[in-house]
């Protein structure tokens, strides 16, 4: 069961490899870049060699002129992603109870794995056979999967860090157990995925001190492995993880160095993890900041309805949270105006749909007083918010994208927040201050 | 009986009992049929278990008739009454023929809670007594197009009293009559058809007494109930459906409850069975397995004559799965227990299987999606295993069905019958 997680260290690469990207973190790149293209020319030249070769083209369709809000057309190898765009969580090769041409009928074109839980069960050997995840589960459209690291320090609680990888004990069988950048590269190859993250040393967003600055510089070092790692980079795009916790300073020394490094796209690290929102915003905008324009930007794991807004505003492009799709099953669907708690006695004679206004395959057939009291009887109920909740982070999504376009975003902003709040005494701090930093005022 | 509208065509009778033909006058507009022998659509209040109605539809040829129980609905009458419009516009059915029986046929009441006033029925919150006003109350709020009357169906065990029985027969006459003094009396239900229970538990003669009673009534159709345990061996449960049969008119469906395998189905179609209830495509998903039966009835009958089993054709997946693991051809009072006409997707064996569940299956999860795929979805809990399956099986299910009424037109039936008949010995292990 745990086959690929008992093999030691480096395993793709030889010793001399190895030993490579300790003594020049460009030379992996350039070396990646030699092999991909087969050509003799200068470092410079290589670099941009590289760009052309990764599988993975963003145009840039508007940029709000106000805000840092842009609306992007990101091509990947199995279809275009119009950005910014909401990617739902099918930890398993499934997406909670949804089947794939359910997700595909409610437009989602990229959606997400998890290398933890797919390197266990089936385990990649088998993910391999069955011709990667897309194969696997059948998946038409795009799939990014995150490196396995995060899952190992949330979910395992004996896990330790060295230089050469995470190092931690089975929840199956207690033995020990390692993830390198290597093997995590290596268990995502096998799954075929369009974006892969590279393995970061995470540290709880609420840790301070040198572990976040040691944790900053080994996910760089970490990178580097990485991109030397990668046995597809003409079909597999890599993302680097922004890092540097909370610290202003540490975070713009990582993005520094992690934006040398010619990735097909970046990823915002480290956050979201139950920091206080006016520290999460702040690292945020100082990472678009210095992002470059033309590469992705994937903020991980936000979720919330406001967040996403205001984070598009700071200029993120892609997001990705369990959060619509968990608390669906808990009959927590998705509103305008926040959340509706369907198992509430309250629904059990409303006879209204969850949203009036939604157009989701729920919503068009169902009533809160029909959900309500099917989550007694049926599994089926579940999937019936789910489908609801997806539906509004992908419908949410593509509204905002659209007044991007229509030049029209910072009014979509104040309509969204007036519809989410009672009154504007209730907005959150943090996001006025957020969107003030974008010039975007709230009445 | 005012407003009867269904009617039942007959257009062959095999051997002078197995009947195919047409239910037709169904529904409110009573344009809707259902051809016999016919499946109705198992659900829990309203939906089929797992589905919702896009991954519902994903299956073709879906019979025209919903059943929902009374044991899931109960607890929800007062929310129903506010409602006012019904139950099948309440759940987001349109366009499907409602069916409302008392007992979820998945499940085995416990025994000792009817009195000679009430029956009880079990929700989510509990054991709930029905009067028949209540009873009737609830009928008036579902407006189902037909509903099961009310009944003492206790008497499943093998070992229940003759004096129990004949009570149970007894006291389900009574509350027949009640309830069809009610529905006359009642606006709401015209149009609404009724069908009495006959019980009898083992004993032929309660048997033959409680058909020729209910026979008398004015009924559309007639519920066989109590023979769902599996306790009875087929050869008495043949015999005693046959004496039943015999006292009901030609003219009105017979619903067989609680009975869902596929030989069990075979047997009841040659004793006079017109309908059944689709509760099996269920139990097998709920226990992690898919139907692989082959039905397949278009072989000529010399071929037929040397191979056993045409319709009910065991593959060799099977074959290895009855070996392996406990399994049971015969009847068994556990229905959670696998039979043969599936494979277990949890078995370690399928992890690397990359076919489809059944080869050549048009279903949605055949077209889509493996063996392998499955299993990773069971051993992982995930909630996809049970969407997958049970579209599965509901496709194979009723395309049994199908099949079931294609050999009765064909007349192959008979020759694969007694062939299935003879050899019945080897669908055990």
């Amino acid at each position: 069961m745990v086959k690929w997680l008992n093999v030691d260290w480096p395993t793709r690469l030889s010793t001399a490899a190895a030993s490579r990207y300790a003594q020049n973190n460009m030379a992996a790149v350039v070396e990646r870049g030699t092999v991909a293209n087969n050509t003799q020319v200068d470092q410079m030249s290589l670099k941009k060699a590289v760009s052309a070769a990764s599988p993975l083209t963003l145009r840039i369709v508007a940029e709000c002129s106000v805000t840092k809000a842009r609306a992007c057309d990101l091509i990947l190898p199995h279809s275009a992603v119009s950005t910014p765009v909401f990617m739902p969580v099918g930890t398993q090769g499934t997406l909670k109870g949804i089947t794939v041409d359910q997700l595909e009928g409610l437009g989602c074109q990229i959606c997400l794995g998890n290398t933890y839980h797919l390197g266990m069960r089936p385990g990649p050997e088998l993910i391999t056979k069955a011709n990667g995840l897309h194969g696997f589960m059948n998946w038409k459209n795009n799939l990014l999967t995150d490196s396995g690291g995060f899952q190992m320090v949330s979910l395992v609680e004996l896990s330790e860090v060295t230089e050469e990888g995470v190092k931690f004990k089975s929840p199956y069988d207690g033995k020990e157990i390692h993830l390198s950048p290597e093997k995590s590269i290596s268990i995502q190859n096998s799954l075929g995925s369009d974006i892969m993250m590279q393995l970061d040393d995470v540290v709880s967003s609420t840790v301070t001190g040198p572990r976040v600055e040691e944790a900053m510089h080994r996910s760089i070092r970490w990178l580097d492995r990485c991109i030397a790692a990668n046995g597809n980079p003409d079909k597999q795009n890599l993302f680097a993880i922004i890092q540097g916790g909370l610290n202003a300073e540490l975070r713009k020394a990582c993005l520094d160095e992690m934006t040398k490094r010619d990735v097909p796209g970046f990823a915002i690290g480290g956050l979201s993890g139950g920091e206080e929102k006016d520290d999460f915003w702040r690292m945020v905008t100082l990472s678009t900041d210095h992002l470059p324009r033309e590469k992705p930007r994937y903020l991980m794991g936000v979720g919330y309805a406001v967040d996403l807004v205001v984070c598009v505003a700071l200029g993120c492009d892609m997001f990705d949270c369990v959060f619509p799709t968990r608390t669906a099953r808990f009959g927590s669907a998705l509103v305008p105006w926040g959340s509706l708690q369907v198992k509430h006695k309250q629904y059990a004679k409303d006879f209204r749909p969850i949203d009036p206004d939604c157009q989701c395959p729920t919503c068009k057939r169902h009533s809160r007083a029909y959900l309500h009291a099917l989550f007694k009887t049926d599994t089926a109920a579940m999937h019936h918010i789910t489908i609801h909740n997806v539906a509004y982070q992908l419908t949410l999504m593509r509204s905002v994208r659209q007044s991007i376009i229509e030049g029209r975003f910072p009014e979509f902003i104040r309509t969204f927040m007036k519809r989410m709040f009672e009154s504007p005494d209730q907005y959150p701090r943090w996001a006025v201050d957020a969107l003030a930093s974008v010039h975007v005022t709230l009445e | 009986m005012a407003g009867s509208r269904m009617k039942l065509e007959l257009c062959r009778v095999a051997q002078g009992r197995s009947r195919l033909g047409v239910l037709t006058g169904l529904g409110r507009t009573s344009q809707q049929s259902l051809d016999v022998p016919g499946c109705l659509l198992y659900t829990h209040f309203g939906t089929v278990p797992h589905l919702t109605q896009d991954t519902l539809h994903t299956v073709s040829n879906l019979p025209a008739v919903t059943q929902v129980t009374l044991s899931h609905i109960a607890e929800h009458q007062e929310v129903l009454e506010e409602f006012k419009d019904g139950f099948r516009k309440f759940a987001g059915l349109h366009d499907t023929v409602l069916y409302c029986s008392l007992h979820d046929p998945a499940v085995l009441c416990p025994t000792g809670y009817t009195t000679n006033k009430t029956v009880s029925v079990w929700g989510s919150g509990g054991r709930m007594e029905l009067t028949v006003a209540k009873f009737m109350a609830l009928q008036k709020t579902v407006q189902p197009d037909w509903y099961q009357s009310m009944a003492d169906g206790e008497t499943w065990q093998s070992n229940t009293s003759r004096k129990r029985v004949r009570k149970s027969v007894d006291r389900t006459l009574t509350h027949l009559d009640e309830c069809l003094l009610v529905h006359q009396n009642s606006q709401e239900l015209e149009g609404v058809e009724v069908f009495g229970v006959v019980e009898g538990g083992d004993i032929l003669e309660e048997r033959v007494r409680s058909a020729r009673e209910t026979a008398k009534r004015p009924v559309a159709g007639f519920c066989l109930d109590g023979f769902q345990s599996g306790s009875m061996d087929q050869a008495l449960k043949t015999q005693l459906i046959s004496a039943v049969i015999k006292e009901l008119p030609e003219d009105k469906p017979r619903l067989l409850q609680g009975v869902g395998r596929p030989d069990e189905v075979l047997a009841c179609v040659e004793a006079g069975v017109d309908l059944f209830e689709g509760f099996f495509p269920f139990q097998v998903t709920e226990r992690g397995c898919a139907l692989c039966f082959d039905f397949d009835v278009s072989l000529d009958p010399e071929r037929a004559g040397r191979a056993p089993h045409a319709v009910l054709k065991l593959n060799d997946d099977q074959k290895d799965t009855v070996g392996e693991t406990q399994q049971n051809g015969d009847p068994c009072l556990d229905q959670t227990q696998m039979t043969s006409f599936e494979i277990n997707l949890n078995d370690k064996r399928y992890h690397d299987d990359f076919r489809p569940l059944v080869e050549g299956c048009g279903c949605y999860c055949c077209k889509n999606h493996q063996r392998a795929y499955l299993h990773h979805l069971l051993v992982t809990n995930e909630l996809l295993a049970g969407v997958l399956l049970m579209i599965h099986n509901t496709a194979h299910y009723h395309g049994f069905f199908g099949a079931l009424r294609e050999a009765l037109a064909s007349e192959k039936l008979d020759v694969l019958k007694r062939q299935e008949a003879g050899e019945s010995a080897s669908l055990s292990p």
